[in-house]
């Protein structure tokens, strides 16, 4: 069945190896953006609405803080908790009413989202936790309403280690997209499957570990020398990466 | 030029009236502020001492309502800040800058960005902010580091740029946190330098606090003592000198404590003003024809004019010396007289 003689054999294994690695591109791609715009605010909530923080009184009310507080701490551990195959699964009904279906590339970014969504909201609260209270208290001082405080202080004051939190979300995005290509195709994991494990071509194995090995290595070390960029600390970044690995990995 | 004769009648900058703030509650409560009052008055630089835990940051806090009292009321320039709603409260704080012991400035900001970050707040527009922050970091002194990132800055500088941060809004008011205390004595003097020299250039008034006697003396034109939340002692610099058993005035002007040899009687002079250039005590020996020992003495030179203190010891009883602390009381000096004990202390 694999040829490795065949003529059409290398433009055809090319091909294939494009197009899944453009599907997931894609789907991390768009996951990732969801990730971002929903995770970030998230976490942010998350850390605002905690006793002392800067929105430990919504609408006034301590109590209506704490409540909001506990749902999305609930939230966050629950997205972070239940096995992401399972997720996947449970998340079928979901993703066929937003897109129609719960095949294909389109379909993965659904689950990929919500299950880096928490995972980057935590990162994000770790970051912002970070931010010494003193810098909160100066910028009180000078008359910053609360919003001010959150776009003007923590998020550039954390944007290093966001980053960096950020990179290790992208990986295991990276990673549970193959899951998904298993269950519902499309992407890298899904050539991996239908070639290395249904047809047991090593060669088709490789290339799509490389391919991915490549895209991870690409984003890291993006995401390392973003932050270094942004870093204005000395020697602060190899800690910080230290520190959300460990988070990532427990 | 320090604050003139016609001070006492411009209303103060600066008034905390009966403030009282309690952080935590039943048993573990404890009483930051007890009924505190005090007022600052224009173009003064006003100190505020006291041990660790007095409630000296609490009571520097309440004047910008980063902490709100639980009672009483603060003025600022005019403006009772307890009443207002939180934006009218955000305007005014951007009119009372503060600087912080660690100075709390942003990582991701430079030097010129974090002044401008004052600037962005209190709604200066884009070009304007340029220039008024290159222009505050000239006045600081810190021109030259203006794309300095705050890590690439001593602790000196970083508080240059803490303090033009908080000029930068053009502020009539600067409260100051220990904003020496990170640093080494060099570098404070050189910081304590840059507050006189806004105070008199700018016309601010500020609101220190510290914990060393040496910057109440190097810089301020009147002190409060905290003790316990409460306010123990206040008032001018040179009044407080000349005040008898002001705790304040000993703090600044220590007299050691060398023993005086029993059956003695000791004095302390406090000089404040003209009584300091004149030779009192070579006067006091020849008149009287006494062997007048110095145990003690400082001169110290506050707002251009000399005051200090010195402890004599002079032979004989109380009773014996009464003539001689007349005559020096005739002269307008202040004196208190102690009568050496046996054990060598002095009452
Ligand atoms: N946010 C807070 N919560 C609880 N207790 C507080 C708080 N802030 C201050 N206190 C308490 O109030 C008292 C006064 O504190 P404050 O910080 O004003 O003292 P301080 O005179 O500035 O001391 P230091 O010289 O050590 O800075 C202390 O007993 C302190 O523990
Ligand atoms: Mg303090």
């Amino acid at each position: 069945m694999i040829d490795v003689n065949d003529p059409n054999f290398w433009p055809q294994l090319w091909e294939l190896m494009l197009v899944a690695t453009g599907e997931t591109l894609y789907m991390v791609g768009v996951a990732l953006i969801f990730t971002v715009l929903l995770g970030l605010p998230l976490g942010i909530a998350v850390v605002g609405t905690e006793r002392g923080g800067l929105f430990e009184r919504v609408l006034g009310s301590r109590r209506l803080s704490a409540v909001i507080n506990w749902v999305l701490n609930f939230i966050v551990n629950l997205g972070r908790s239940v096995p992401f195959v399972i997720l996947m699964v449970a998340l079928i009904p979901v993703t066929r009413f937003l897109v129609g279906t719960s095949i294909g590339a389109t379909a993965a970014i659904v689950p990929l989202s919500l299950v880096a969504i928490p995972f980057f909201a935590r990162m994000v609260e770790i970051a912002i936790k970070e931010v010494d209270a003193g810098l909160i208290e100066a910028a009180h001082s000078l008359g910053a309403t609360r919003w001010q405080i959150v776009s003007k202080v923590l998020v550039p004051e954390a944007l290093a280690p966001m980053v960096l939190g950020l990179s290790t979300t992208v990986t295991s995005i990276i990673n549970f997209s193959a899951m998904v290509g298993v269950v519902a195709g499309g992407g890298l994991g899904s050539v991996a499957i239908r070639w290395g494990y249904q047809r047991y071509s090593v060669i088709h194995m490789i290339i799509v570990i490389i391919i991915i090995f490549i895209i991870v290595m690409v984003l890291q070390w993006l995401a390392t020398w973003g932050a270094r960029r942004l870093t204005h600390r000395s020697g602060d970044t190899g800690k910080r990466k230290r520190m959300f690995e460990s988070v990532a990995g427990g | 030029m320090p604050p003139s004769s016609h001070q006492e009648a411009l209303p103060p900058v600066i008034t905390v009236s009966h403030v009282s703030k309690t952080f935590g509650s039943g048993d573990a409560a404890v009483t930051a502020l007890d009924d505190v009052s005090l007022q600052v008055a224009p173009g003064e630089i006003f100190g505020v001492v006291g041990q660790s835990g007095a409630g000296k940051s609490t009571l520097i806090r309440t004047v910008n309502l980063l902490e709100r009292p639980d009672t009483g009321s603060v003025i600022v320039d005019g403006q009772e800040l307890t009443t207002l709603s939180d934006s009218a409260l955000r305007r005014a704080r951007q009119h009372i800058g503060m600087v912080f012991q660690h100075f709390n400035l942003l990582e991701s900001r430079t030097a010129q960005g974090n002044v401008e970050l004052a600037l962005e707040l209190a709604g200066t527009d884009s070009r304007d902010r340029k220039r008024r922050a290159s222009e505050i970091l000239d006045l600081v002194g810190l021109g030259a580091k203006a794309g300095s990132f705050p890590s690439q800055l001593s602790g000196g500088q970083k508080q240059r740029v803490g303090i033009a941060r908080a000029l930068a809004a053009e502020p009539r008011v600067l409260l100051s946190d220990e904003a020496t205390s990170a640093l080494d004595p060099e570098t404070t003097r050189s910081i304590l330098e840059l507050f006189k020299t806004i105070n008199e250039q700018l016309g601010l008034t500020v609101m220190l606090i510290t914990h060393e006697m040496d910057v109440v003396k190097g810089i301020c034109d009147s002190a409060a003592l905290l003790e316990h939340g409460r306010v123990v002692e206040t008032g001018g610099l040179v009044e407080l000198i000349s005040t008898p058993g002001s705790r304040l005035a000993a703090d600044l002007f220590p007299l050691g404590d060398a023993t005086p040899a029993p059956g003695t009687t000791v004095i302390d002079i406090t000089f404040s003003g003209g009584s300091a250039d004149r030779p009192v005590i070579a006067q006091l020996a020849r008149d009287h024809s006494l062997d007048v020992s110095i145990l003690g003495a400082v001169i110290e030179s506050i707002g251009g004019s000399q005051a200090g203190r010195t402890r004599l010891e002079l032979p004989g009883t109380p009773a014996q010396n009464a003539a001689a602390v007349d005559d020096l009381r005739d002269q307008g000096l202040l004196v208190e007289v102690h009568s050496a004990d046996a054990a060598g202390g002095v009452s």
